[in-house]
């Protein structure tokens, strides 16, 4: 991402990381993608009332390459599908995604043919948001915490140390089969 | 001294008290842009979306244009096909309203009703449907109306450029949305009315609290004419743009706002009632500019002939059942709220678990496997906020539909959009689509 990146291991990383953290999470330019319900309940975000200005993100980018986040609002379609994964691969390092709603997060009520079972089948999703549609206050909710994994983001070899670690984290987890109980 | 101006050749000058004045009076202009038309050079083909701020949704427009002029336009849809009419098929008819509020998720209220008025007349139940449901129908659907409106202006104003109509129209679409959240618990996607009534009956507060809705609105309509309708800037944007006449509108089969800015009073309700539409006094306004700024105010005036109906409704709501009274259509149990959240009553549960068995094997045939419904086909059509809402729905007889279509305004509206924007400019584009409102999720299912 910049110099950062080639810094040697553990060199002013970790002030580095919190100066860039810091920064980044306050300025996130969302790329507008709105596809369906969803899109209305992210207008609404940005409209009076909840007005996501107070959090440095009213700027949404019409241009996936001046945009840093894209918050997939609502059902994708098999016929949409390419076209996010393009806007993805558009928009520049370092980006986020938010799937907002339970179509893109796990295609929802709509198990057919048309729509794809989850936007994570197609780009990598930072924060599921559930919801028919959310309202503009979980997406706030979601929006916060996207921040806050923004903050405490790693860079260079830390980036590469935390990877693992949540790879390590993830092979032994307990699957959900064998989990005993109330899951909840 | 002074001479008399003759028809030169183009390079030759002519003496005055000033000095030499040339007057170039050039070639055959004609044959100069012609030539260039021959060669092609400045006409290219613009893809515009599926992603795009100002298609109105996931549309794609694909656009030939010769410079500025647009001389070729087509859409490409099917960017957002959700297949909600193959999944009514594999659900239940009560399922049905869940599925078909998502089609037009702005105008939710109308599909559900139109798909429940089907229901109920291949059932033979629409005499059976207590008044006081028709009338909470009624004010749903036209609440609905100001809502589509505001969304269809205050996203018409961004399209332009116009970001304060937009913060506007969103403004007060969230005090309808308050008012939805109220009565149905959601403020998109309802599920609201079902065939034979409603869910839920409206909660205790709801008319006062609709009452001083009415009212703030009627404060803060006239808030768009100010700032919209006179605006030189937004006038020259939207007068002559998106030009389509009676004639145009009639061999596409256009209709809602679009059709009524020809000067034709064309509405369902009044040409067609349903719901009772004939008992509402109201205006269906009109417009003969045949352009976008004419449907621009035809909105504007149907958001306040809404109000009228609503109040009306509110002075007509009397108390009642909101369901049909057949226990072999309406939900089992009424929805109470316990402990664990809202379900189904515990009075209800005492009885099916207790007491009777009948009501326990009643209970679990309507929950699993849904009414029947006589085999036959139906065609019912309202007044969306777009235009002709039809649902055609055909029954084999079974718990399930054996199709259910929409004719959604959106989608064939959306087809005058080559007829409105070619020979244009490309910035009318923008305008063209605007002034037809499409809603991808209605155009596209």
């Amino acid at each position: 991402m910049g110099l950062e990146e080639s810094l040697p291991s553990g060199f002013l990383l970790s002030t580095v990381e919190q100066a860039a953290g810091w920064v980044r999470k306050a300025s996130v330019f969302p790329a507008t993608f709105g596809l369906a319900c969803c899109a209305f309940e992210l207008m609404a975000a940005g409209a009076g009332r909840y007005d996501l200005a107070r959090f440095g993100m009213e700027v949404f980018r019409g241009s996936p390459r001046q945009a840093d986040l894209m918050i997939v609002a609502g059902r994708v379609s098999q016929k949409m599908a390419p076209v996010l994964r393009q806007i993805y691969d558009q928009m520049p390092n370092p980006k986020w995604v938010i799937s907002m709603g339970v179509c893109a997060s796990s295609g929802g009520m709509f198990n057919n043919y048309a729509i794809v079972q989850g936007v994570d089948h197609i780009v990598p999703v930072d924060i599921y948001l559930p919801g028919c549609p959310p309202r503009p206050e979980m997406l706030m909710d979601a929006i916060l915490k996207l921040h806050e994994k923004i903050r405490t983001s790693k860079l260079g070899v830390n980036a590469e140390e935390a990877a693992r670690e949540a790879e390590e984290a993830a092979r032994t987890a307990l699957p959900t089969i064998e989990m005993k109980g109330l899951l909840r | 001294m002074t001479t008399t101006p003759t028809p030169t050749s183009p390079r030759a000058g002519r003496e005055t008290t000033e000095g030499t004045v040339y007057t170039v009076t050039g070639g055959d202009w004609d044959e100069i842009v012609s030539s260039a038309a021959r060669a092609n050079d400045e006409r290219i083909v613009v893809n515009m979306g599926p992603q795009h701020p100002s298609t109105h949704g996931v549309l794609r427009l694909i656009l030939e244009i010769d410079g500025e002029t647009v001389t070729e336009a087509r859409c490409g849809i099917g960017y957002l096909h959700t297949g909600i009419e193959k999944q009514t098929e594999y659900r239940t008819w009560t399922q049905g309203t869940t599925l078909v509020t998502r089609m037009d998720y702005l105008t939710s209220f109308f599909n559900e009703t139109a798909y429940c008025l089907a229901v109920e007349k291949l059932l033979g139940i629409e005499d059976q449907v207590p008044d006081r449901a028709t009338v909470v129908r009624v004010l749903l659907m036209e609440l609905n109306r100001i809502s589509s409106h505001l969304v269809a202006i205050a996203t018409g104003g961004m399209e332009l450029g116009a970001s304060t109509v937009m913060i506007y129209g969103f403004r007060d679409r969230e005090l309808i949305l308050d008012a939805y959240e109220l009565i149905t618990g959601l403020r998109m996607n309802h599920a609201f009315i079902r065939p034979g009534g409603l869910a839920q009956d409206l909660p205790a507060g709801a008319v006062d609290q609709l009452r001083e809705l009415v009212g703030t609105l009627r404060k803060n309509l006239p808030e768009y004419d100010k700032l919209a309708s006179g605006n030189p800037v937004f006038k020259a944007r939207m007068q002559d743009v998106a030009h389509l006449d009676l004639t145009g509108c009639m061999a596409l089969g256009v209709t809602g706002p679009i059709l009524r800015s020809t000067g034709l009073p064309h509405d369902l309700r009044k040409a067609q009632p349903y719901c009772g539409y004939e008992t509402y006094d109201f205006d269906v306004p009109t417009t003969d500019t045949c352009d976008a700024y004419g449907r621009f105010l035809i909105r504007l005036e149907e958001m306040r002939q809404s109000l009228r109906i609503v109040d009306q409704c509110l002075d007509r709501l009397q108390p009642g059942p909101v369901m049909v009274a057949d226990k072999k259509i309406a939900w089992p149990a009424q929805l109470a709220l316990g402990p664990d959240g809202l379900g189904n009553s515990p009075d209800h549960i005492k009885q099916i678990m207790g007491t009777s068995m009948e009501s326990l094997i009643h209970h679990f045939k309507l929950v699993t496997e849904g009414f029947r419904v006589p085999p036959g086909q139906i065609y019912v059509s309202v007044e969306s906020p777009k235009g002709e809402l039809g649902v055609h729905v055909v029954s084999d007889g079974g718990t399930r539909p054996f199709r259910v279509h929409f004719r959604d305004p959106s989608f064939t509206n959306l087809q005058a959009m080559a007829a409105m924007a070619e020979g244009g400019q490309v910035a009318d584009v923008i305008v063209v689509i605007a002034s037809i409102d499409p809603v991808l999720g209605g155009v596209d299912r």
